[in-house]
């Protein structure tokens, strides 16, 4: 799809300017425009899967990390950083896939966190700690009505990384992210 | 390649390809449950669980790919290649990934006795002296150990359950027991990668591994069978049961007859 992408984007003409190289904060700009697939209301970066930005020879690179081993927006996620920075006017960047260190949900931004309870699913609760992984189930507030009164259904929700839970509360079911 | 001499390439490949072959074989035991699950959670659990273990596949065997293409002599291959173009033979797979799901209890009786190795086997392995197998173990080790909280649960459930659950679940045990002797059985290439730092020990691996199943079981009120009963062996070294054919025949039915198809 890259060829594909720089030929329409050069017969265009007129792109905008690529940030300076070192220029950080440009890229990052640009990424937290690119939005999670499977959970759309957070960006790559506020999700924490953007690892390092830095330039080889001149060349833009970008190292991302999978959530999941298996998770199947990999791919779709890594297309959509790379034709938003041809798109910024970095020429023939490089997507990086980096396993190590392998993501935890900690490195989820508090606006990340913010938009995923506004989006109605109940961010990660606590840190990825031995407990939260081997013992037992956290207290998960209702992203809806607040309410503690939770229990969960289901150890998955509509995607790997989600529990499906409901509140006694307000009756609602709800995806949690899952601390991993 | 850092770290791992020249010598003790076949035997890493070897290694990797049993690691990976575990993780697609039993992933693909877990996508037949597509569309037959009890409930929509459980369903989705099975099939989230499956594609951990097709993510770690594609790992695993994607490294074996690399090293494979580097010795040079088999062109280039990659992952997609090693999990459509084998036979059954060159499959270094567990006997118990490829045993039949049969009914719930079996395929979370087989889930759990797996996880219980697979977790601490890739808790070794984070320690790995190879760096590519650390930072595969490490990803991994963390779905493994959501995979083994929810497989015990699930044994326990139904161990300590209905009288229908427990005797369920008590078969389940017993039908798969005889195909566990190989996850505690190491044979030279176990030893090889031991020596250059990468496989755990042995010993250590084999009593966390009873340990766990010996608790989970005894929460459960379900019988043990004896460690040292009759085991089937071979599936490490590619004598497999009959099961895998059939499996495979419908896993590598449509790359084999479009080999040159890039979409589906
Ligand atoms: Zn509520």
């Amino acid at each position: 799809m890259s060829d594909a992408m720089q030929l329409i984007d050069s017969d265009r003409g007129g792109l905008p300017p690529a940030g300076a190289e070192g220029d950080v904060a440009a890229v990052m700009a640009v990424l937290q425009e690119v939005l999670d697939p499977e959970v759309p209301a957070v960006s790559v970066v506020e999700l924490g899967i953007v690892r390092e930005v830095s330039w080889v020879e001149g060349r833009l690179s970008v190292a991302v990390t999978p959530t999941y081993s298996g998770c199947p927006a990999t791919e779709v996620i890594e297309e959509a950083i790379h034709r938003a920075l041809v798109t910024a006017g970095y020429a023939d960047p490089r997507i990086e896939r980096r396993l190590s260190p392998a993501w935890t949900t900690d490195w989820i931004t508090a606006e990340g966190r913010d938009k995923l309870r506004a989006y109605g699913i109940a961010p990660p609760v606590g840190s990825a700690s031995k407990r939260s992984l081997l013992g037992a189930e956290p207290q998960v507030p209702c992203p809806q009505c607040g309410s503690l009164e939770t229990e969960r259904v289901s150890e998955f929700g509509s995607t790997a990384c989600k529990a499906l839970y409901k509140c006694r509360s307000c009756l609602e079911p709800f995806d949690y992210f899952k601390c991993l | 390649m850092q770290n791992v001499s020249q010598t003790s390439q076949p035997a890493l490949v070897e290694y990797l390809l049993r690691l990976g072959d575990n993780a697609l074989i039993l992933g693909q035991r877990h996508a037949e449950w597509c569309g037959h699950a009890p409930a929509l959670e459980e369903e989705m659990g099975l099939l989230n669980v499956g594609l951990d273990l097709f993510g770690q596949a594609r790992h695993w065997l994607g490294y074996a790919a690399e090293l494979i293409s580097a010795e040079g002599g088999q062109g280039e291959v990659d992952a997609d290649h090693l999990a459509f173009r084998r036979d059954a033979q060159d499959f270094r797979n567990l006997l118990i990934v490829e045993q039949p799901n049969d009914d719930f209890a079996v395929t979370l009786g087989r889930q759990f006795l797996f996880d219980a190795w697979h977790y601490h086997l890739l808790t070794g392995l984070v320690e790995a002296k190879d760096p590519r197998v650390a930072e595969i173990a490490a990803k991994s080790l963390k779905e493994a150990t959501y995979h083994l909280r929810r497989s015990a649960e699930w044994v326990r459930r139904l161990g300590d359950g209905t009288e229908e659950s427990h005797a369920r679940m008590q078969r389940a045990i017993e039908l798969l027991w005889r195909f566990t002797g190989e996850l505690t059985e190491f044979d030279a290439v176990d030893e090889a990668m031991r020596e250059v730092g990468i496989a755990p020990d042995p010993e250590a691996l084999t009593a966390s591994w009873r340990a766990t199943v010996e608790q989970v079981l005894d929460e459960a009120t379900l019988a043990r069978p004896p460690f040292d009963a009759w085991m089937y062996r071979g599936g490490k070294q590619g004598h497999h049961t009959e099961h895998l054919g059939f499996l495979l025949a419908e896993m590598q039915a449509l790359p084999r007859a479009y080999p040159d198809a890039t979409v589906w």
